[in-house]
């Protein structure tokens, strides 16, 4: 197991990183759900998936949102365990 | 075998294996009873999560309101799944590292206040309370549907499971019956979904078949030889009978917008849901629990909206002009229409007179059909409702779209019994992580932390025992007895979990300057600006032309988050910062290494 870094400096860079990676993580999820399901719906319904019978606005808000949300999740994970490693933070 | 017969098998089989898991994992110390003594592998968490998140009204209801709202259902599926990406983001690897054992464990001690600490611990139990009722009576429901016994023995039999496991397995024995809860209600959700999808479209997967031309035994009648897709038709059959077009919406953006905004919000802020991610070994076990959570989860919701425009294209087809009693040579109402109208989920008007059935929009009843001994010419039951005005002759209870696939569908009788035990996973995994809620709160927020620090861990666990208990004994007494403003207070507990605990743990972790007279005067802000609207219009009668910009009731909890935010970051700025110790704290649940310590406080 790791000693908590004593380097104050390490975990504000750490902490820097992390929001960074925060904030376009959240950036992604408000406009798959609040963006493409909501806001912008009736313009994207206007567009028909190809091959199928979807509104593409409608799809987001009842499909593709709930797909993008999983798929964040387990980037973000997978995008912090290697940053706590870079940082040196990890648990073991 | 009967249908019957195949209940009894199946419900009895999962209900044995739910108390063989009891036993296996029986709880030995308060780590155990609370967090499972944080042994849980992170998948097995996820399901269990799953499990625990999606309820009754997940199982039972989603896909039947979600049909008959078309684009509007998408505040409950991106709501109830969305929570999840700010729970693993924001919220999941940071309370992991904190590390106790509950919500008021983090505000109070985060704050350090008690006067917090018991304002979570009463938003808490409130929130529980208010959910586990719904979850009894959704036992009591499945029971009477299918095995035809009195809905009070089926809470019964509901509470004796519960109890039997909540109080001697607590959070370790929960965990590892919801993960096998998890495993039958998606099991007995996916069967039917992939029949109907095959009958309607030829897809095996209903994901891909909700988009697809119409195709199939069902499907291919439905389109009557064109070729169109299961989408353009359903807006199609919508317009010609008067309803709004499937994929557009009738409620108001904004409101939308706050609905969604609520509920996941009020997701992430769920007691029940927080403290399953305190099981996990590591803050990197709490992440990926959480993506495997709503991985878990999106199999569910994915198949609902699909489900939904399915069954709803069925129904629409099926029974729009249809004459209710046999006829030669004309299209008459299968047999599903009249077992479904003798459990009362379904109810016919002849209000013109021509033995069909009219189906338009507009309620055909005023309110829920109140059913008289009597039968009609056609043999229809009579109901004693004054007629609305409208044309529409048809009273279709939302339920009936999941409960009733397996014999639209025409599946066999074990399809059909493996609803009722889906059901009732769903029903009975949500009561105990709610119920196992209520019990921590007292014996260790309320005892432990605030009135008698002195308790031993024996006395403890105990303590927790005998709160489980009469947890489970409050929450049957509730589904007997149900308070008629159920329904109403659902709205409460995501505009409570929302206005209260999110902002206060999102501010605790994020915001080292927050302070113990922000948050606390926040959370207040939030909860009574919350609660009175809740209570203006759900109670004293608010008519729906003085709702603020039209956000309704539901959607008002994410204005009380805002509400909360601001008022706790201003008072914040004017008061004395926190302790430097609490400082310390906030560096220290930021980074992961150092998690398994003993106590995050030193």
């Amino acid at each position: 197991m790791t000693e908590q870094p004593n380097n104050n400096d390490n975990a504000r860079r750490y902490w820097a990183r992390n929001l960074r990676l925060l904030v376009t993580f959240l950036v992604i999820w408000w406009v798959v759900s609040y963006g493409a399901g909501i806001i912008f719906v009736d313009a994207l319904d206007g567009i028909t998936i190809p091959g199928t019978g979807f509104p593409l606005g409608f799809w987001f808000a009842q499909q593709g949102s709930i797909y993008v949300f999983v798929a964040l999740i387990f980037l973000y994970s997978w995008l912090m365990n290697k940053l706590d490693k870079e940082f040196d933070v990890h648990e073991d | 075998m009967d249908v019957q017969a195949w209940t009894f098998l199946i419900v009895g089989g999962t209900f044995a294996l739910y108390i063989g898991i009891a036993i296996w994992s029986r709880a030995n110390t308060t780590g155990d009873f609370y967090i499972a003594g944080r042994g849980v592998h992170p998948v097995v968490n996820g399901m269990a999560t799953g499990a625990d998140w999606m309820s009754a009204a997940s199982f039972i209801s989603m896909a039947g309101l979600i049909s008959f709202m078309g684009y509007d259902g998408a505040v409950y599926l991106m709501g109830w799944t969305g929570g999840y990406v700010l729970l693993a983001l924001l919220l999941a690897p940071y309370l992991r590292k904190f590390g106790k054992f509950t919500v008021p464990d983090f505000v109070g001690d985060r704050y350090y206040s008690n006067g917090a600490r018991i304002v979570a611990v009463v938003c808490a139990v409130f929130v529980s309370f208010t959910y586990v009722a719904g979850q009894m009576r959704g036992v009591g429901v499945v029971f009477s549907r299918f095995l035809e016994v009195d809905i009070n023995v089926g809470v019964g039999i509901g509470m004796a499971i519960v109890f039997f496991y909540a109080v001697l397995g607590g959070m370790k024995g929960i965990t590892y019956t919801q993960a096998a809860q998890y495993c039958v209600l998606i099991f007995a959700y996916l069967v039917p979904a992939i029949f109907i999808s095959i009958l309607l479209t030829d897809k095996y997967i209903p994901q891909i078949g909700f988009g697809a031309n119409l195709a199939g035994d069902i499907g291919s009648r439905v389109a009557g030889g064109e070729t169109i897709t299961l989408m353009d038709k359903l807006n199609q059959l919508n317009t010609e009978l008067g309803f709004a077009e499937y994929t557009s919406g009738k409620k108001s953006m904004l409101d939308v917008l706050c609905i969604t905004g609520a509920l996941m919000a009020g997701t992430a802020g769920l007691p029940h849901v927080i403290v399953r991610f305190y099981t996990v070994p590591k803050v990197r076990d709490a992440r990926i629990s959480a993506g495997w959570a709503l991985f878990f989860i999106a199999l569910l919701y994915t198949t609902a909206p699909a489900v939904a425009a399915f069954a709803r294209t069925n129904l629409i087809d099926t029974v729009s002009d249809a004459s209710y009693a046999e006829a030669e040579g004309e299209k008459s109402i299968p047999q599903w229409f009249k077992t479904w109208e003798d459990t009362g989920l379904l109810a016919w008007v002849d209000k013109n007179e021509d033995g069909k059935v009219q189906y338009v929009a507009g309620a055909a009843l005023a309110g829920k059909p109140a059913f008289t001994d009597e039968r009609g010419t056609h043999g229809q039951r009579m109901v004693s409702n004054s007629n609305s005005e409208t044309k529409n002759e048809l009273y279709v209870d939302r339920d009936i779209i999941v409960l009733a696939n397996p014999e639209i569908a025409n599946l066999p009788a074990w399809v059909i019994a493996l609803v009722a035990a889906g059901g009732l996973a769903a029903a009975l995994s949500t009561a105990a992580g709610l119920l196992l809620v209520v019990s921590t709160s007292v014996s260790h927020d309320l005892l432990k932390r605030v009135f008698v620090p002195s308790i031993t861990e024996k006395q403890e666990l105990l303590a927790a025992r005998i709160a489980a208990a009469f947890a489970v004994l409050i929450a049957g007494y509730f589904g007997i007895n149900p308070p008629g403003f159920v329904a109403q207070v659902v709205a409460f507990a995501f505009g409570l979990a929302c206005s209260s605990f999110f902002p206060a743990i999102i501010l605790g972790i994020f915001v080292k300057r927050a302070n113990r007279e922000g948050v606390v005067s926040g959370m207040l802000a939030g909860i009574i600006f919350t609660a009175s609207y809740i209570i203006y219009f759900k109670f004293m009668g608010g008519t729906p032309d003085q709702l603020w910009f039209g956000i309704s009731p539901e959607g008002i909890g994410a204005l009380g988050m805002l509400i909360n935010f601001a008022v706790a970051f201003v008072v914040s700025r004017f008061t004395p910062p926190p302790p430097i110790e609490i400082q310390e704290l906030v560096e220290h649940i930021r980074v992961p290494s150092g998690a398994s310590g003993p106590s995050a406080m030193h």
